[in-house]
């Protein structure tokens, strides 16, 4: 063997190549974000799993072994969804405030998301597994993937269709809510943390303080309720 | 910091172990954080010793999406045979349930008198 062969066959057995490779692809991901004045198209998270694609592809390497380097950053999901408890108890005055309002849109906002979700893939042919992986795509990614997991989905692929939930709902949100003359940023903000999750929740701060506070609020909800809700609507579709 | 990391990986091992034992549909995290919610709010110093890491973590979140979403590496069959249905379902679900969520909040909001303090 070469050495480049030799050096490459120690690196691909270890897992410092792709936990580096994960860390300066997202930070990659970040500065392009931060160059186009944080547009939600040039999502960070995105431009990161496009360049790993591209660079898993380029060198012909499996998933589980970018896995096994890149699990030390997936393992934080878990810590990362108890700290959304620091947001939310901050925000507990406020939710007190708008109790009734809150629960009612929650409760509408996220039957919504999972139902419509199922029927219309349900009525495009999918099969029970790739109906376990959508259900929980308005969640949080941590969360999401939690349950996608107690479901029997692919907790890849709902990591997946969860970002490009946010995205959707961040690039649409304004214009569209705009259009419809509502005026309420409270309303505004929950709506859109129910649905889009922490990529909404940041186009909300983008746009007005409360709004993103309130969207904050709805996402930590909306991860509570989902993990109940996305297995009871998903039997509905089995 | 370490404290406060101890504390939160405690939090989410309290939380498995309660979702395991007792068979609950809620992932072991989201039960650590609703139990993390009660303890903030009942301790001032635990607040004080946990808000800089959580932030920390919290700012960075969406690296933390990164393994995962490469994944999509291994379901390019499946996203290319059910393309259209999901991309569909995504849209148009994302769309409505904000919708539906916002004119929820505004019409209940008038309902009950809930007034925005801005």
């Amino acid at each position: 063997m070469t050495d480049a062969a030799l050096i490459w066959s120690y690196l691909a057995s270890k897992p410092l190549l792709w936990l580096c490779a994960t860390l300066f692809a997202y930070w990659a991901g970040d500065a392009i974000f931060r160059r186009s004045g944080r547009k939600p198209w040039a999502n960070p998270v995105m431009i990161a799993v496009i360049l790993l694609a591209v660079l898993l592809g380029l060198t012909g390497t499996e998933y589980q072994s970018y896995f096994e380097g890149a699990q030390f950053v997936h393992f934080m999901l878990g810590p990362a969804t108890v700290c959304l408890a620091v947001p939310l108890q901050a925000n507990l005055g406020a939710v007190r405030r708008a109790l009734v309002p809150i629960v009612v849109a929650l409760l509408a906002g996220s039957f919504t998301a999972v139902f419509s979700a199922l029927a219309i893939a349900w009525a495009f042919g999918a099969d029970t597994a790739l109906l376990a992986a959508l259900a929980p795509k308005s969640a949080t990614a941590p969360v999401a993937i939690g349950i996608s997991e107690s479901l029997g989905g692919a907790p890849t692929l709902t990591a997946v269709l969860v970002l490009l939930t946010g995205m959707i709902g961040a690039i649409f949100v304004t214009p569209m809510l705009n259009a419809l003359g509502l005026k309420d940023w409270r309303a505004r903000g929950f709506a859109t943390g129910v649905a889009a999750h922490g990529i909404g929740t940041a186009r909300a701060f983008q746009v007005h303080d409360t709004a993103g506070a309130f969207a904050s609020i709805g996402m930590g909800l909306n991860a509570v309720l989902t993990a109940f809700l996305a297995p009871l609507v998903l039997r509905l579709f089995l | 910091m370490v404290g406060a990391l101890a504390i939160i990986l405690l939090f989410q091992l309290a939380g498995e172990v309660i979702s395991r034992a007792g068979h609950l549909p809620l992932p072991g995290p989201v039960l650590g954080m609703v139990g993390l919610v009660v303890a903030l709010s009942v301790s001032t110093r635990l607040r004080e010793l946990i808000r800089p890491t959580a932030q920390g973590v919290l700012q960075n979140l969406s690296l933390l999406f990164v393994p995962a979403g490469v994944g999509v590496v291994a379901h390019m069959p499946t996203l290319a045979s059910y393309g259209v249905a999901l991309g569909v379902a995504l849209v148009v679900s994302t769309l409505l349930a904000i919708v539906v969520g916002a004119v929820t909040f505004t019409w209940v909001a008038r309902l009950v008198g809930s007034r925005a303090d801005d």
